[in-house]
């Protein structure tokens, strides 16, 4: 069951502005993709930007995320600068990681972004470490774990599940529905009709939101932190969307229902939210286009330094694979 | 369950010999001391599941409390995600892995995650974990309880090998490890645990990486480490009685191995037997012999020799479990055999 919150005005214009950064930046790195200006393995989160936008309003900068490889939008909500991040996939050292991390592995403590990882349910268990920390330390911080679909079939989301749900763990486990894990249909791998169902198996609440509506997602969010902070357990929120673009940008789609893609590209929930905004009068046309074109302003000059900032120096290939023992 | 450490403290009789089991036990009672930041986690580690399988963490929750001394489910990528996660806060972990064989369960953490998220992240976070782990045949406990890896960890940058083979370097290794800014797979050897040493002295610490000269000799070196180490020390009197003069080397890291202390011995002695419990192909003494042959390239009297297990699981029935492990008359044969030129 969903609490019931009042979104004000100004909380309701803030998810749209980071929606926007994140729509915005989805289609500058694909743009920069197939114009061949920069080389990457990109995967576009087109369509999911309502999930981390209304989540991160509930997160501070102390408070942890653990990612995955289609993340960057999480990551942005969070607060990653996109000079750092545009530096990063342009594989410059003036990137978070130095260039050594690259789209998959970007980090960024300073914001809380603590690991982002390539590997399918990877993140639950070290989140569980993250709120572990948080509840030795008594610092009140939330580990956030993100994951799609997919990642609830394999072994380390239940061990991660039950863990947090005997430790109470102040974690919160948000799996971004998208209905595809790489090229297979959900129902063709999940035996669950929700995965906010297996939530029962653990003891622990499962909220099965939909992740393209800002209000729902928002409250989902807010529950499940104001629940962590309590220092009362464990949430999983399944948050239902669609990506756009395929598994990896590029890849043909052939495994997709067309009509199922024509639908939910045409329920895309960034215009939808912007004409409510609008004819509800929280925002005025103006003001949301001066958001739309701030983001661009900002990632016209990203890109352009990330550009020019150099490549690591070769002795970075053998830089940071061990710490210096003090 | 007796909820007191193993031993008393060692400072307490200097004279007393000491278990290596008491010596890992005493040097999480000393670290936890020092550093409230210590905590442990693993399968029974807690004193009411009797402070794990063995003993190793008895007494740590009575003293320390349950939230630094966690018993966890039987869940290894679950473990050893707790441990990475904490430690990237800051948290110092020790996390228990029953068995060896049992860290297969969590490798997607150890090494995609524990060993890279420093590199990956341009060095903006660490991962300063150990894993205890014990393994070794002897006890008929067959095919997955038994089996030595460490070649699979010494193989991944980003992760450090100890084993040793005393309790003093049990002792001084296990607080160099929770000092290490880095992953630390830490090896205990079953059989061992129960093997009394010298004492060591309170704080004391081994530097990772530094070898030890257990036997001075002439002739041969044996480079060895964690229960072989002793092993190869038990072949010394048949060695001597053939006339032949071997310095024991127990490496006690595997990773990064101390190539100078080495090198230094094999050129003295101009021969080099590797003697580790692993299986021999594509183990830890293929390393050796290879950095051995190009750093003493002619210099060698013969050339450099393998000892180990042969390539099989480990098997259960006791003759055939005895004729997979090393055992002293079989390194004395081969050093033997490498001294006379039977090689």
């Amino acid at each position: 069951m969903l609490n019931n919150y009042q979104l004000d005005g100004p909380t309701q214009v803030e998810i749209f502005r980071r929606m926007a950064l994140l729509k915005g930046n989805d289609e500058r790195c694909r743009k920069m993709v197939t114009t061949g200006r920069l080389v990457m393995t990109y995967y576009s989160y087109r369509g999911q930007e309502v999930i981390p936008a209304a989540m991160s309003v509930n997160l501070t900068d102390q408070d942890y995320l653990c990612t995955i490889y289609r993340g960057i939008h999480d990551m942005l909500a969070k607060g990653l600068p996109l000079k750092d991040l545009w530096a990063e996939i342009a594989g410059r050292v003036d990137g978070t990681c130095k260039g050594k991390g690259g789209p998959m592995h970007l980090t960024y403590p300073k914001k809380g972004i603590m690991v982002t990882t390539g590997i399918v349910g990877a993140t639950l268990p070290i989140a569980n470490g993250l709120a572990w920390a948080s509840q030795l330390s008594k610092d009140g911080r939330v580990a956030l774990a993100t994951f799609g679909d997919g990642a609830s079939n394999i072994g380390a989301f239940h061990e991660a599940l039950n863990l947090a749900a005997v430790w109470k763990l102040p974690v919160i486990f948000l799996c971004q529905n998208n209905q595809y894990g790489e090229h297979t249909a959900y129902a063709k791998s999940t035996s669950a009709k929700r995965i906010a169902d297996r939530a029962i198996a653990y003891g622990i609440p499962g909220l099965h939101v939909n992740g393209n509506d800002p209000f729902e997602m928002y409250a989902a969010a807010r529950q499940a932190v104001e629940r962590a902070r309590a220092g009362e357990g464990p949430t999983l929120i399944e948050a239902v969307t669609f990506r756009f673009h395929g598994h990896v940008f590029g890849d043909a789609d052939k495994y997709m229902d067309k009509a199922q893609k024509a639908a939910a590209v045409a329920a895309d929930p960034y215009p939808i939210y912007r004409t409510k905004l609008i004819a509800t009068g929280v925002a005025s046309e103006a003001e949301l286009a001066k958001i739309e074109a701030d983001v661009e302003a900002a990632l016209d000059v990203a890109v352009e330094f990330a550009l020019q900032a150099a490549y690591p120096g070769l002795e970075e290939l053998t830089t940071d694979v061990y710490g210096v023992s003090a | 369950m007796s909820a007191t450490p193993v031993k008393a403290k060692p400072s307490e009789g200097a004279a007393k010999q000491m278990t290596l089991l008491e010596a890992l036990n005493q040097a999480l009672h000393d670290a936890f001391a020092d550093d409230p930041k210590v905590v442990t986690l693993g399968e029974d580690v807690a004193d009411p599941e009797d402070g794990g399988v063995v003993g190793v963490t008895k007494g740590l929750s009575t003293k320390f409390g349950e939230n630094r001394v966690r018993t966890t489910p039987i869940a290894e990528q679950a473990i050893i995600g707790a441990a990475i996660g904490v430690s990237l806060a800051g948290y110092k972990p020790v996390a228990e892995i029953m068995l060896m064989n049992f860290t297969t369960v969590a490798m997607d953490m150890i090494v995609n995650h524990a060993a890279k998220l420093r590199y990956m992240s341009g060095g903006q976070t660490s991962v300063p974990i150990v894993i205890r782990t014990m393994t070794g045949a002897g006890f008929s406990t067959g095919g997955q309880h038994s089996d030595y890896f460490e070649a699979w960890f010494a193989h991944t940058a980003g992760l450090k090998v100890v084993a040793p083979s005393t309790p003093a370097d049990g002792y001084g290794l296990l607080r160099s490890a929770i000092d290490d800014p880095d992953p630390v797979l830490f090896i205990e050897n079953m059989p061992t645990y129960w093997t009394p040493g010298e004492p060591p002295p309170k704080g004391h610490r081994v530097p990772i990486g530094k070898a030890r000269v257990s036997s001075p000799g002439t002739d041969l070196t044996i480079v060895t480490y964690s229960g072989m180490a002793n092993t190869s020390l038990a072949a010394l009197k048949d060695i001597a009685a053939a006339g032949i003069s071997a310095e024991v080397i127990d490496l006690r890291t595997v990773s990064p191995w101390d190539q100078e202390t080495v090198i230094a011995s094999v050129a003295k002695t101009g021969r080099c037997l590797v003697v580790h419990e692993a299986v021999v192909p594509f183990g830890v003494g293929a390393e050796i012999a290879a950095v051995v042959s190009e750093r003493l390239y002619g210099k060698l009297k013969a050339p450099v020799v393998r000892v180990g297990a042969p390539f099989t699981p480990v098997p259960f029935s006791k003759p055939l479990e005895t004729a997979f492990l090393v055992n002293a008359p079989r390194i004395a044969e081969a050093a033997i055999a490498l001294v006379k030129g039977k090689h």
